[in-house]
């Protein structure tokens, strides 16, 4: 049976245990309400900076805003590069919902082959974070884009993305010297500041895109945005906006280029045309080229191996840094540094066997025509490109005085403003061959330098330099592509200006100017070919260089060996002679004679700057056939 | 005659009219007072913590509404029907718990739900929270109080049971609250102190078995409150979070539906167990004092209301309801403001969820009961 123990007094006893428990619940429900209070003060008070600071950083975000890259000119304003706006489609899985329905849908309304599905599904996981865009295709054309558009509701998640691209209209002739820009990579990250490169994708590699990288970059902004936890960006806050990069105009003429581009198609060589009373390079080809819009979104291996290994080496800038001997063309400035130092006057006659002798030494160092000019002076010396007679000049002068008197025409140093990477050449030295072979001079060896031979290396942009300086009677300019920075005019004087060369009489320089321009117009020049039906007076000096080797890495058939022994095929000249407008040299590697090859081809680059029309460059190539053809039945050496 | 019958009626209706009361409601105006406070409280922060969601008040408001039917309803039978139903509630629920164990829905790496298909689905372990005290109550409300040995291991086993079935589903929060719920009934019939102290000896002597016995999800839980700058972005998330919502506050708050913490998704699970950082990002310091305070009168009637209980039983029940409705509260908001390890237990009558409000407004019926209803027969 049920206990019934439970008494009256038992229960008011129990109730007054009851009452005293629950008044101790009751102060303890109190105490530690009070504990929780207090822990809400210790929060919310005491702390509330550094959760304030927190909650802050979670919520924004700084993202960059990358500038707009810097558009290059050339001096007529046509644009070299420019920023080409492309499409992407991106995908964002987490507004995806069914990712695999949405790709088949984007499959159908494009009209994709099936087999790319699997490729899109890949692509569309690349991204780590749901919420960022993931790029499934790119350079969408118009037809796709509008049947992107018409189906959007269909594709949730699935946008197309503006972006601007770096574009190259001229790449083909134009590569070498603007240089391109490319993803950025581990080692341009060291020469970067990474800050302001945050929203940045590309960074030039070579060339103009190089060299003035910082001014055409510009300067990053930044937004402060509001994301939620997923690191979605749900408002702005506010904004620095992007100083956008510079405006880039450069001294090249892309008419010139691109006709100095069409004479050299075919073959290997290098062109480069210089302002002489500016220094403002007017055209600085090389060829063959490449198309340097291949680089900016990243060429593939496979095309990128090809154009390594190609045998022509498309990618490498023989007009800055190609290095050949500079040959004849350095005839006239031997003659200038004969009549500086007095070893010469210009009426002095050497007579020419065929040969020349050192004193005590039977060796005989030959002359290009073997029966000998005879009699020769300064002017025909130059005009003939007679050799004993630049190599008794040499021989006089001995390598230490050539050696410094050539360095003052800018051979073995690099004095360009902002070619990047330039070549400096090889200007030789007794110094230098101690250097590097621990090796006397031997005297025989400076009659070779005397022609422009031996050791002496110099690139086209050298060259043409050397040339632009004498026509400027000795008065030095440095050369250079920009001419407008931004607002800023690019125009000498520059700093680190090489001195002047000062003769002792300046009337000499009209001497030497009325040799080379024999070259063209005299009955024995060996431009002659080349000089005919001048509207203006042209001076001009060929040059033939002997190939003693060869490239090391390169493999060919007998056949092409053969066609890379042949000689260099150079020419500078300048015009008009009393007013130089234009100064250029022009090397054709393997071209045989100078002024067979590169004369005409000077010719037509002078012809084009200083004759008021310029001609199109298919008549220009007419002309150049032409002028080769006659050029050949006269066949005059140097 | 005519005139008479109507003076009777109306005499009669009058006294009707009279009689009712709130106590013949069976009803006590303060609690209702206090329990329609913090839930429309609750609801205006919900709207926030939900993202402006209509839906989640709408559903909140639903579901409370038919919680407060529950409630009048069960406030309405007499405490002595409770008690005599009590023993078969209990073995009703447990069997639900070993059901469960079988046949029960997993969800969120738990096994908790029963379903019975196309009626309805529930977890047993909320009405074991009733069925609990309830028991515990009715047999110590037999036996000579204070309760001795026997008895103290009676309640234990009692308990045991149903808490081992709760905790292996598992879900710790729930065992925790039932495992309470049967204490506070031994403690308010007046265990002796001797035998509170050398339990709680014997508590913490436990704990390293219990730490063992614990998932290794529930360890990382306790690891993480230990120190939750571990792992800031994984298991210490939760409270780092939290705590920053919390803590940015201030004293006034950021505002409703200004904080940056909830409205930007930073702070998890703010609509149902952080909902109180949401309170304490938008509402500050003042917020949280009004909502603590409100919880403190609620607790401090509800006491007093079981104080007027005309027997035993009604007492050490009511007692124990409003006792473990006080953990409740205090370990939700331990757990949100980072002094207590993360625990399950939503924030009663704010929380946004089913059974517990349920539950816990049939708990107040049940309270109302004790206090209302007189002793009409004599033991």
């Amino acid at each position: 049976m049920r206990p019934r123990r439970a008494t009256l007094k038992d229960s008011e006893q129990q109730a007054r245990i009851f009452r005293r428990r629950s008044v101790l619940a009751a102060l303890l429900v109190l105490i530690m309400f009070s504990g929780l209070i207090g822990r809400m003060v210790w929060l919310q008070v005491v702390q509330h900076d550094i959760f304030i600071t927190r909650s802050d950083k979670n919520r924004m975000r700084v993202e960059p805003l990358p500038p707009n890259r810097g558009l290059i000119f050339d001096r007529n304003h046509k644009v070299l590069a420019e920023n080409r706006p492309t499409y992407n489609l991106t995908l964002v899985r987490e507004q995806a919902g069914d990712v695999g329905q949405t790709l088949q849908r984007l499959i159908d309304i494009l009209g994709l082959p099936e087999d790319q599905r699997e490729v899109l599904a890949q692509r569309s996981r690349e991204r780590l974070r749901s919420y960022e865009p993931a790029l499934l295709l790119s350079d969408l054309n118009e037809d796709q884009i509008a049947k992107i558009a018409v189906n959007r509701y269909r594709l949730p998640g699935v946008e197309v993305e503006a972006q601007l691209i770096r574009y190259y209209p001229d790449g083909e002739w134009m590569s070498h010297v603007l240089g391109y820009v490319g993803r950025i990579s581990q080692e341009d990250q060291q020469r970067i500041d990474t800050s302001n490169y945050a929203g940045t994708h590309f960074i030039g590699k070579t060339g103009i895109e190089r060299f003035y990288e910082d001014e055409l970059h510009g300067h990053a902004g930044v937004k402060r945005v509001e994301t939620n936890a997923r690191g979605r960006a749900l408002r702005e806050i506010d904004r620095t906006p992007p100083q956008p990069g510079k405006n880039l105009t450069l001294t090249l003429d892309s008419r010139l280029q691109k006709l100095g581009h069409d004479l050299l198609k075919g073959k290997r060589g290098a062109i480069v045309a210089i302002e002489p009373a500016t220094g403002a390079i007017l055209a600085m080809v090389s060829e063959p080229g490449f198309d340097n819009n291949k680089f900016v979104t990243g060429i593939d291996t496979k095309s990128y191996a090809a154009l390594r290994d190609d045998i022509d080496m498309p990618l490498y800038n023989r007009a800055s840094r190609g290095q050949y001997p500079p040959a004849s063309t350095v005839k006239p400035y031997m003659a200038s540094a004969g009549l500086e130092y007095g070893l010469i006057q210009p009426s002095d006659t050497v007579y020419d066997p065929g040969y020349y002798q050192l004193p005590n030494d039977s060796r005989r160092y030959r002359n290009w025509l073997r029966w000998g000019h005879g009699r020769v002076d300064m002017k025909r010396a130059i005009t003939v490109s007679n050799d004993t007679y630049f190599f008794t000049l040499a021989h006089r002068m001995g390598i230490d005085r050539l050696s410094s008197f050539m360095h003052k025409y800018g051979f073995g140093e690099d004095h360009s403003l902002d070619v990047w990477g330039a070549g400096s050449g090889l200007m030789p030295s007794r110094d230098w061959k101690r250097g590097r072979y621990n090796q006397a001079w031997y005297p025989g060896e400076t009659l070779s330098v005397g022609i422009g031979q031996g050791y002496w290396l110099a690139t086209p942009l050298q060259m043409a330099t050397a040339v632009a300086v004498m026509a400027n009677n000795g008065k030095w300019v440095r050369p250079h592509l920009a001419m407008q920075v931004g607002d800023q005019e690019i125009a000498p004087p520059f700093k680190n200006t090489p001195d002047d060369i000062k003769l002792d009489n300046p009337h000499w320089w009209d001497l030497i100017h009325d040799a080379m321009e024999n070259v063209m117009s005299g009955s024995e020049g060996s431009g002659r070919a080349s000089g005919r039906n001048l509207q203006y007076r042209m001076a001009g000096k060929s040059g033939t260089a002997q190939v003693f080797t060869l490239g090391q890495k390169e493999k060919y058939n007998a056949s092409e060996l053969e066609e890379r022994l042949h000689d260099h095929a150079l020419f500078t000249a300048f015009a008009p002679v009393d007013d130089p407008k234009i100064a250029v040299a022009v090397i054709i590697e393997n071209g045989g004679g100078g002024s067979r090859v590169a004369a005409p081809i000077a010719r037509e680059m002078l012809d084009a700057w200083i004759l008021p029309d310029m001609k199109s460059s298919e008549e220009a190539q007419r002309h150049a056939r032409k002028n080769e053809s006659t050029a050949q039945q006269i066949a005059t050496g140097d | 005659m005519m005139m008479d019958y109507w003076q009777r009626v109306y005499r009669r209706s009058r006294r009707q009219y009279q009689r009712l009361n709130w106590r013949t409601l069976h009803l006590d105006p303060w609690l209702l007072l206090a329990l329609l406070t913090i839930v429309t409280g609750g609801l205006i922060v919900l709207y926030s913590a939900g993202g402006e969601s209509t839906y989640l008040v709408e559903a909140q408001a639903l579901r409370f509404g038919a919680a407060f039917l529950i409630m009048l309803l069960i406030a309405q039978f007499s405490p002595r029907t409770m008690q005599r139903f009590a023993w078969f509630f209990y073995v009703m629920v447990t069997l639900m718990l070993v059901a469960v164990d079988v046949i029960g829905t997993h969800a969120m790496g738990a096994q908790r739900w029963l379903t019975i298909p196309g009626v309805i689905r529930f977890q047993p372990s909320e009405l074991m929270k009733l069925a609990m005290p309830m028991t515990i109550a009715a047999y110590l409300s037999r036996r000579v109080l204070p309760p001795g040995w026997l008895d103290l291991l009676v309640c234990l086993l009692l308990m045991g049971v149903p808490v081992a079935l709760i905790a292996n589903q598992p879900d710790l929060g729930t065992s925790m609250l039932v495992t309470a719920s049967a204490v506070f009934v031994i403690l308010l019939a007046g265990l002796s102190w001797r035998f509170i102290a050398v339990c709680g000896g014997l508590g913490i002597a436990a704990m390293p078995l219990l730490w063992f016995n614990m998932h290794q999800y529930q360890r990382q839980r306790v690891l993480t409150f230990l120190n939750p700058e571990s792992d800031p972005l994984g298991a210490g998330w939760n409270i780092i979070q939290s705590k920053t919502a919390i803590g940015s506050g201030g004293i006034h708050g950021k505002g409703w539906m200004q904080g940056t913490q909830s409205q930007l998704e930073f702070l998890p699970e703010r609509h149902t167990d952080f909902i109180v950082a949401v309170l304490g990002e938008e509402f500050g310091l003042i917020g949280m004092a009004v909502l603590m305070s409100c919880y403190l009168l609620l607790i401090w009637r509800g006491l007093y209301m079981a104080n007027q209980a005309h027997d035993t039983f009604g007492r050490l029940l009511g007692g124990s309801l409003i006792l473990t409705f006080f953990v409740y509260v205090f370990v939700n908001v331990g757990m949100v403001s980072g002094v207590l390890p993360v625990v399950g237990v939503p924030l009663p009558l704010i929380s946004y969820g089913g059974t517990a409000s349920v539950t816990l407004m049939a708990g107040f019926g049940m309270l109302m009961a004790v206090f209302t209803h007189h002793k009409t027969t004599p033991r």
